[in-house]
């Protein structure tokens, strides 16, 4: 069994969250709270250290690079939005992010996830012999068609477009076990982490 | 009849408790269930076995929190153990303010194990706001990016980081995450870089990724705890690692609780039938 004073704390809370499972108690409030409130408190320490302190008041300080200080100065007015009167200065730090992040991602994105991908499934390629991976690259093809055509709404689905929308659904619902399939085994393995830690750290009964 | 009603009334507790006896059981059970190597590990495996220690650092991210830690951390374990067995330099760090934690406390834990050391071998980065804005930078410098280590070393001054300036000279990146963040790292990292990227994630973020494994934007991946095991046994066959593999420590668990959830699925859409038949005579 641990001497570690820590491996105790952790072990308790883990059966204090855990004690939920049972019914709704105090235990489990207490252990709750105070995971959302170490978790601020932690994200906000490191954030004032790792930020703060050394990107902000060590370049002006020690570096004596004030120029530094015009974007904190816009970064300052978000907190504007707390003031009736001054609220618009916001606007000015959401226009820089929005600006800089719809010039920077858009491009990026459309490339990352649609080009490469369209590119992907119309061009269907030998894959150097290999007939399995030509079969797979011709059911992703009719997947993609029929899902997109699952979604398109603008024209009744009757007929062959009927036809190929519900061929849409059984992938949609292959895709959505393969998730669910996914999901129980994560969530499985988050159990199998918290009782190897009781078991094994705490108190020592596995190897 | 009576049993298929008990059993869609059943109090959900006895299955918790059923859970939890076919999680535990195992532990204590000397029995081992073959692990099969699945392409998307095998091919992050291959490719990082390729790297010699003059290929550069290879940079792994601590994408997630403690929420997740169980299914991520042997990842991260192995991915290190095996970077540490073939004497590669590792940058570790983490695009999330309570990773950096994480990152650190593994890194330097495996890095004893090999008796590596911190600034020669390899470097703990601290947390730096903005992911997208923080992966561009090193795409453009990475001690830009990070003028201090973890510790409050001086980037430029550690011999790990010689001859690093950005992705160049960096071979892959890994990110390990629960959340969207190795997408991040394919746009920034990849398209913008053409930085090849691994992925090491939560069983419920795998299915995303596997597009992008197809388009060779990730050129491999570790889906859950399943793909932490098998890096293990990987590793474990080839370097024959020491050390704890808790991946395949608790595979035998998983499994055990996939058989339950799977009779449970069968036993609950049965007494769903039966009663809804007898519902209809009934009637």
């Amino acid at each position: 069994m641990s001497t570690n004073i820590w491996i105790w704390i952790a072990a308790l809370l883990t059966l204090a969250i855990y004690s939920f499972l049972y019914k709704d108690n105090i235990v489990y409030k207490i252990a709750e709270y105070l995971l959302v409130g170490v978790s601020i408190g932690y994200s906000i320490a490191i954030t004032w250290y790792n930020v703060v302190i050394a990107k902000m008041v060590v370049p002006i300080r020690d570096q004596h690079n004030f120029l530094i200080i015009i974007p904190i100065l816009i970064g300052m007015f978000m907190f504007a939005r707390f003031s009736k009167k001054h609220g618009w200065l916001s606007k000015i730090p959401i226009s820089f992010v929005i600006g800089w992040g719809a010039g920077v991602a858009i491009p990026l994105q459309f490339e990352t996830s649609i080009v490469e991908h369209v590119k992907n499934t119309i061009a269907i390629p030998w894959f150097g012999g290999n007939i399995l991976l030509l079969v797979n690259a011709i059911i992703i093809f009719i997947g993609v068609i029929a899902t997109l055509i699952y979604f398109y709404f603008s024209t009744p689905h009757k007929g062959v477009i009927g036809k190929v929308a519900n061929l849409g659904i059984w992938y949609i619902m292959i895709a959505f076990g393969a998730s669910f399939g996914y999901t129980v085994m994560a969530r499985i393995s988050l159990f199998i982490d918290r009782a190897q830690f009781l078991l094994h750290d705490w108190l020592g009964l596995i190897h | 009849m009576n049993f298929w009603i008990r059993i869609s009334d059943l109090d959900r507790r006895w299955i918790y408790l059923l859970m939890a006896v076919a999680i535990i059981l195992p532990f204590f059970v000397n029995i081992t269930i073959p692990i099969r190597i699945s392409p998307p590990t095998q091919a992050l495996y291959t490719y990082i076995d390729t790297l010699s220690p003059d290929s550069g650092p290879i940079l792994i991210s601590f994408d997630y929190d403690p929420s997740t830690q169980g299914e991520l951390t042997p990842m991260a374990i192995a991915l290190l153990r095996h970077a540490f067995s073939k004497n590669l330099h590792v940058i570790t760090m983490s695009l999330y303010p309570t990773g950096i934690g994480i990152a650190e406390n593994i890194t330097s834990d495996i890095a004893k194990e090999y008796n590596k050391i911190e600034g020669r071998d390899y470097v703990v980065m601290p947390y730096a706001p903005g992911y997208q804005a923080v992966i561009l930078s090193i795409g453009e410098d990475i001690k830009n990016t990070f003028a201090t280590d973890y510790y409050g070393n001086r980037t430029d001054t550690l011999s790990c980081l010689n001859g690093v300036k950005n992705f160049e000279q960096i071979p892959i990146a890994i990110s390990i995450s629960g959340s969207s963040t190795p997408y991040a790292w394919i746009t920034y990292g990849y398209t913008k870089y053409g930085e090849k990227i691994g992925v090491g994630t939560t069983a419920v973020s795998a299915t995303s990724y596997y597009p992008y494994l197809r388009t060779k934007q990730v050129a491999g991946m570790l889906g859950g705890l399943k793909g932490a095991a098998e890096y293990e046994t990987l590793i474990r066959k080839f370097y024959h690692t020491k050390g704890r593999s808790m991946a395949t420590i608790g595979m035998n668990s998983q499994s055990m609780a996939h058989i339950i959830m799977i009779i449970l699925i069968i036993l609950g859409n049965i007494s769903y039938f039966a009663i809804r038949k007898q519902n209809k005579r009934s009637a």
